[in-house]
């Protein structure tokens, strides 16, 4: 585990080329913690949530805001962490409904919360600082007088945020708090009984989960976009990061790495495919011909294994421990 | 005051009845197989966009030969695979000599119209009632793959994982359809009315305004769901049915097929989701965005309630008349008041209203009561 952390810091921004970074590495790392996000909802806690652009869209405004108004607080990681508490605030607001509602109740009801966050932020003007259309762009960005502007430099802060972030959220997940959402998850009533307060449970797993997914959301719209609108975390982004979760395998933080890579490659793969082939192919029909065959992987993968790719690797890593003599 | 109040109130009731249309399509699969299929809303646009381009003028220009070769090609499939189905289902039977010779024939004549169908498309565009048809034939094929491929190799799988791999499905068909039918904006002429109506012009000034199209629209969604009602009340299948939606393995126990129910039923909601692109497809035109009317009838759903076909009518008309009345009445006054830039609080609108009935009322207006045992 060190290992691959100290690769990440030390090897990578050696053989990196700027492509590398802003279409792979850095998507990757912030979808990750958006997908860890998410899993604390929904794989821990058993709450499934199709919001997660909308508190993604909190974080980066949230950061926005205060970037904008509060000059003197020109430092990243308090805006970052600005954008994650709004976005916890605004969890908790519309976790409020999963006391009483659940099951897909619940997944539809979070819909509400996408589409009038996807609303506020295109409708209320002074959030975006009287913009058209909610667009907004941000520039000069420094860390405790770090610039951060080369895709290099932006690399290792988002690095170094995600790291924090797994290591608080696998803490998080296997002490007192991660076991009673577990409990919630596997058997609200039974957690109920037993003790566990379901207001206070559920509540937290929303403002943890919605913490980690603003915070991601600033990054995205910091780090990665620079200049957006609320379009960018619209409800596409919400099944984005779910669909990162269930195929990395809900109720794990490996996982969520393993399917927040699969999602970012795969079209990216799926782009450059008929490429190496010499095939040539119109732009549409390729968006057309990549919608299905990302798809089909969708429902492919559920098939093989719906418990996703962390179930996988534990399987493959069973096996791989005992070869070549399994017996 | 009184007569746009309800000029609006009509128009949204009128609209509500075409959201309860896709939400039944939904409430039919959840009922059946508990699967939530997030895939009704791609299944209308595969429809319409099937129904347009069968029945559509066909302009060389825009139209590729290789669409027109795998269209030809599906089409013929569709058809022979319903004559082989029958036959199949026949000889499951015990069938005698006699009559698996005749469905042995009738799956030949499948074949054979579907290859006379496929030939004569290729030739010019058919009438709509012909495209309906070959569309109706397509969504069972397309329900059969769906069981085959897909739900059988998930049976027993938690509910999250059933509706994504609905989601899966959804992203596939969007992509399907559009690859194989192109992706401009296609027109359906159903010949509807276009012309406004007035009504009571003696009792308000100037009449109520009231799109006759729509009319039309609510009446044969009105006349869908009758039918449907009737097929689930009084046909041995819609029995058959009510007993697999009501317990899995009591159903399978006393010999009902499991995979022949759910190839029923998602052929079932393949043609509501035939009737509801017919409709949106007459009235929006046939485009990527009618997929996104499935996001409409999520709110239809959960206020009346995943298990229940009256939920989802009733659900679909105060969900359609909060929407226009909201749109209309309230958005102007936020707007003004919070200085906005512009309304459209009609996305969310819908789901706040479902949000408060839910509260209120768990599972829905008229969701079977949720019981829950440790």
């Amino acid at each position: 585990m060190l290992a691959v952390i100290v690769a990440a810091f030390l090897a990578v921004p050696m053989v990196a080329s700027p492509y590398l970074y802003t279409e792979i590495l850095i998507p990757f790392l912030i979808l990750s913690l958006a997908a860890i996000g998410l899993n604390i909802l929904v794989g821990y806690c058993g709450q499934v949530s199709l919001g997660t652009g909308g508190f993604m869209a909190v974080g980066a405004y949230a950061a926005y805001n205060l970037w904008l108004r509060v000059p003197e607080l020109n430092n990243l990681i308090v805006v970052f962490l600005f954008g994650g508490l709004m976005a916890a605030a605004v969890g908790i607001l519309f976790g409020i409904p999963s006391l009483r509602i659940k099951g897909f109740y619940l997944a539809v009801a979070t819909l509400a919360s996408q589409f009038f966050l996807d609303w506020l932020f295109a409708r209320v003007k002074w959030l975006t600082n009287y913009t058209p259309s909610g667009s907004v762009a941000v520039g000069k960005l420094e860390v405790f007088g770090w610039h951060v502007d080369t895709p290099a430099d932006r690399y290792l802060l988002i690095l170094g945020i995600v790291v924090v972030g797994t290591l608080v959220a696998k803490n998080l997940v296997r002490g007192h708090i991660g076991r009673s959402w577990m409990a919630v998850r596997d058997m609200d009533i039974a957690a109920e009984i037993i003790g566990f307060r379901p207001l206070r449970t559920k509540l937290t797993a929303f403002a943890v989960s919605s913490f980690f997914i603003g915070v991601a959301g600033a990054m995205w719209a910091f780090l990665r976009l620079g200049a957006w609108e609320p379009l960018a975390f619209d409800i596409n982004r919400s099944f984005q990061i779910l669909f990162m979760v269930i195929i990395g395998g809900l109720g794990s933080l490996v996982g969520s790495f393993m399917g927040a890579a699969f999602i970012v490659l795969m079209p990216i793969l799926l782009n450059q495919l008929p490429g190496w082939f010499g095939i040539r192919m119109s732009t549409a029909l390729l968006s057309h011909l990549e919608f299905m065959v990302f798809g089909a992987m969708i429902v492919f993968f559920l098939i093989v294994e719906p418990h996703g790719l962390a179930r996988l690797w534990a399987v493959a890593k069973e096996k791989l421990r005992l070869w070549p003599f399994p017996h | 005051m009184l007569g746009p109040f309800l000029e609006t109130l009509i128009g949204g009731l009128l609209t509500g009845v075409l959201y309860s249309l896709v939400a039944l399509g939904f409430v039919l699969i959840f009922k059946a197989s508990g699967v939530f299929n997030f895939a009704q809303g791609a299944m209308v646009l595969f429809a319409a966009l099937t129904i347009a381009r069968l029945s559509g003028e066909i302009d060389g220009k825009e139209v590729h030969l290789a669409n027109f070769v795998v269209a030809a090609a599906i089409l013929g499939v569709a058809v022979a695979f319903i004559g082989w189905y029958a036959w199949r289902e026949y000889i499951a039977r015990g069938a005698g000599p006699g009559e698996r010779r005749k469905m042995q024939v009738l799956a030949a004549v499948g074949a054979l119209v579907g290859g006379i169908a496929a030939y004569s498309y290729g030739k010019g565009a058919w009438p709509l009632w012909l495209a309906i048809a070959a569309t109706a034939a397509i969504m069972g094929l397309l329900a059969y793959a769906i069981e085959r491929l897909v739900l059988r190799h998930l049976v027993n799988q938690e509910g999250i994982i059933l509706f994504m791999a609905t989601l899966g499905i959804a992203n596939f068909l969007d992509g399907f359809g559009q690859t194989l039918w192109g992706s401009d904006i296609y027109k359906i002429n159903l010949g509807l009315p276009k012309d406004p109506l007035f009504l009571f012009e003696g009792v308000f000034p100037g009449g109520l305004l009231v799109d006759p199209g729509e009319l039309v629209a609510a009446a044969i969604a009105a006349g869908l769901v009758v039918v449907l009602a009737i097929f689930f009340q009084k046909t041995r299948v819609g029995r058959a049915l009510r007993a697999v939606a009501d317990d899995h393995a009591a159903a399978q126990s006393v010999g009902i097929p499991l995979n022949t129910i759910w190839l029923i039923v998602w052929t079932v909601s393949g043609l509501v989701a035939l009737a509801a692109g017919l409709i949106w497809g007459a009235k929006l035109g046939v485009q990527f965005s009618i997929s996104l009317i499935a996001l409409k009838a999520l709110p239809v759903l959960i206020l009346g309630g995943f298990t229940s076909v009256p939920g989802a009518i009733v659900g679909g008309l105060i969900i359609g008349a909060g929407e226009k009345l909201s749109e209309v009445f309230l958005a102007p006054i936020l707007v003004k008041q919070f200085d906005l830039a512009g309304g459209g609080i009609e996305n969310w609108f819908a789901y706040m209203l479902a949000l408060v009935f839910l509260l209120f009322r768990p599972q829905g207006l008229f969701g079977e009561r949720i019981i829950e045992r440790v």
